[in-house]
């Protein structure tokens, strides 16, 4: 039973790390329909970032109870630097290309991203675990657990509760459905999509800074840290539906429960079952958990 | 007859490579070995892109070939080169003679995403059995052909003329395959598939076909590879690794069979001049190289030469 209840525990985390982790990119693929690998960059530069500005300011002996929102801010001003220079400068001129062409830019792009990632910050590993040890623990079920851990849960629930309140209520939100619904007769009615389409951007980025943001106090900060995120985060909002945030939530659970599981249970096969679960999806329901009929197009 | 052309230039290469092989520096022939290896997935990339598909996880079949040997080598002391070749081109073409049935229904981005999904299930298999040596890999036995182990300074060379003989032919029967009416009807799937249904060819079947020549040529590709540098890792089954598949058959254009390895000799030297200049910014090169083929030569580097000639 109290195993039960730690591979939920686990799983949870898992989840809304995941969760985090991939909104943004199913966000971008629902409204701008671009398989975008950029992501990965996006949350190694937020890891970057994070590491280096709460670095300094821990070492300067500011407060650390702010160091959180330090690491928030990083992810934001990292994002804000690069995603509208990639968005305005590359991305854009390529909507017209094929859906696979752009998935070879944004693949472009990450390569390039990795390599500025290095120049930047060098190849040296970052580490800083003041803000992970900073809360102290809680006990479930008898096993300890840090408090930091809830951070994550909570912007995940903020984000995807956030996000739907967004495209729901807002006239902003509105305007965004519309514009994924038909990009050129919302244009026709005079909706300005290319700048829906770099705040998406924009925003889709940022969530992915903010989970790598978070997650560098819980790992050491190395190059190549954003490239297991990319393939985790499609496993995810596959299994969802790619487009849906109610799908990236289910993705995220199920893939978080199926992980913490497999670790507890059979940790030989912690990584085949997220991307076993990802290929049943798509074998049997190929646009997701989520998915509504299609029509075919001659 | 322009491709027969192409057939013969690639023969010519070849054979300059076979003979110019003995006064090449070690370096050189790993270095075109490798593109061969590495031009034999590329083609059977070429093979679904022309059909319109793009396969984000070639490296699965890149990977069986590569184990394939491996285990030949590991369970049954078997060194022999041809024989590993042989091998991982079976063993690919098996797997993808079943994920083919489920494969050949997608189109688009689920094409390439189940692909991707199927390589890291390999991926996150491989990493956890020991038998296979999980992350560490396994060290493949020192080469032979027909039974006859050459001489430690003949090694590479000889693995370098097995890679050019089967990379010719493989060529060939592709090339062949493409001027069979199965093999002519890629671009019509791509231009418009229901057109294809109603003049009565099976597009499925057309892709599944597709889709099991380009796994046996990976596979031939990755037993290739897996001899010429010695060692296989799990590595090879990972995202990165198809993405530099992809990357190989973009920037050489799918117009021409020859193309392929082409792209995946310049993908050599880019990769070797700008790690050896600078080690930090190499992916930087590639990465710029590949946006500025995608924006300027949508056909890839062999448009170069054809348009001069169109000229």
């Amino acid at each position: 039973m109290e195993e039960i209840l730690t591979v939920i525990v686990d799983g949870i985390f898992y989840s809304a790390w995941l969760f985090v982790a991939a909104i943004g990119l199913t966000l971008i693929y629902g409204v701008m329909k671009i398989v975008n690998l950029t992501h990965g960059s996006f949350y190694a530069l937020g890891a970057y970032a994070a590491a280096s500005l709460t670095g300094a300011w821990i070492a300067r002996g500011y407060p650390p109870m702010l160091s959180y929102a330090v690491l928030l801010g990083s992810a934001v001003i990292v994002t804000l630097v690069f995603a509208p220079l990639i968005e305005r400068g590359v991305l854009r001129f390529m909507y017209t290309k094929d859906e696979v062409v752009i998935l070879l830019i944004t693949y472009a792009l990450f390569l390039i991203l990795e390599d500025v990632i290095k120049l930047i910050w060098g190849v040296d590993p970052y580490f800083i675990a003041e803000p992970y040890g900073l809360l102290g623990s809680f006990e479930i079920g008898g096993l300890t657990h840090p408090t930091y851990n809830l951070i994550l849960v909570g912007i995940a629930i903020v984000a995807g509760v956030g996000l739907t309140l967004l495209l729901r209520g807002t006239r902003f939100g509105k305007l965004l459905r519309t514009v994924i619904h038909d990009p050129e007769v919302s244009r026709a009615m005079g909706i300005n999509v290319d700048r829906f389409y770099l705040v998406t951007f924009t925003f889709g980025s940022m969530l992915a800074a903010v989970g790598g943001a978070f997650t560098a106090p819980t790992v050491s900060v190395v190059p190549g840290i954003g490239v297991e995120i990319v393939v985790l985060s499609f496993a995810v909002i596959v299994i969802g539906g790619m487009g849906s945030l109610p799908g990236a939530a289910l993705g995220a659970v199920i893939v978080g429960l199926v992980r913490s599981a497999a670790i507890h249970y059979a940790p030989a096969v912690e990584l085949f079952v997220i991307y076993f679960v990802m290929a049943l999806v798509l074998a049997f329901r190929p646009r997701g958990l989520f998915s509504l009929a299609e029509p075919r197009k001659i | 007859m322009k491709s027969d052309r192409t057939l013969i230039i690639l023969g010519v290469i070849l054979l300059a490579l076979v003979v110019a092989g003995p006064l090449l520096p070690q370096w050189a022939m790993f270095l075109a070995t490798i593109a061969i290896a590495k031009g034999l997935v590329a083609l059977g990339l070429l093979l679904q892109l022309r059909a319109g598909l793009v396969s984000f996880g070639q490296a699965l079949y890149y990977c069986i070939g590569a184990y394939s040997a491996g285990s030949l080598g590991r369970f049954f002391g078997i060194g022999d080169m041809l024989l590993q070749m042989l091998t991982g081109c079976i063993m690919a073409a098996l797997v993808a003679y079943i994920l083919g049935f489920l494969l050949a229904r997608y189109r688009g981005i689920f094409y390439g995403l189940l692909s991707l999904a199927l390589s890291m299930i390999l991926y996150g298999l491989l990493v956890k059995s020991e038998a296979l040596g999980s992350t560490d890999g396994i060290n493949i036995l020192p080469s032979t052909v027909f039974g006859i182990r050459p001489e430690q300074a003949w090694v590479r060379y000889a693995v370098l003329v097995a890679g050019c003989a089967v990379a010719f032919i493989a060529t060939l029967l592709v090339d062949r395959y493409l001027k069979t009416p199965l093999g002519q009807l890629a671009p019509a799937i791509k231009d418009n598939e229901i057109r294809v249904e109603y003049m009565g060819a099976s597009v499925r079947d057309a892709i599944h076909v597709k889709y099991v020549i380009a796994a046996a040529l990976s596979g031939i590709g990755g037993a290739l590879a897996a001899t010429t540098v010695g060692h296989i890792d799990p590595d090879m089954a990972y995202w990165t690794t198809s993405g530099e598949f992809i990357f190989i058959t973009i920037l050489a254009g799918t117009n021409s069979v020859v193309a392929p390895f082409l792209g995946a000799a310049i993908f050599g030297i880019i990769h070797t001049v700008a790690f050896d200049i600078s080690p930090n910014t190499w992916q930087m090169t590639l990465g710029i190289a590949l946006l500025l083929v995608i924006v300027f030569l949508p056909d890839g580097l062999w448009s170069l030469f054809t348009r001069r000639k169109a000229a």
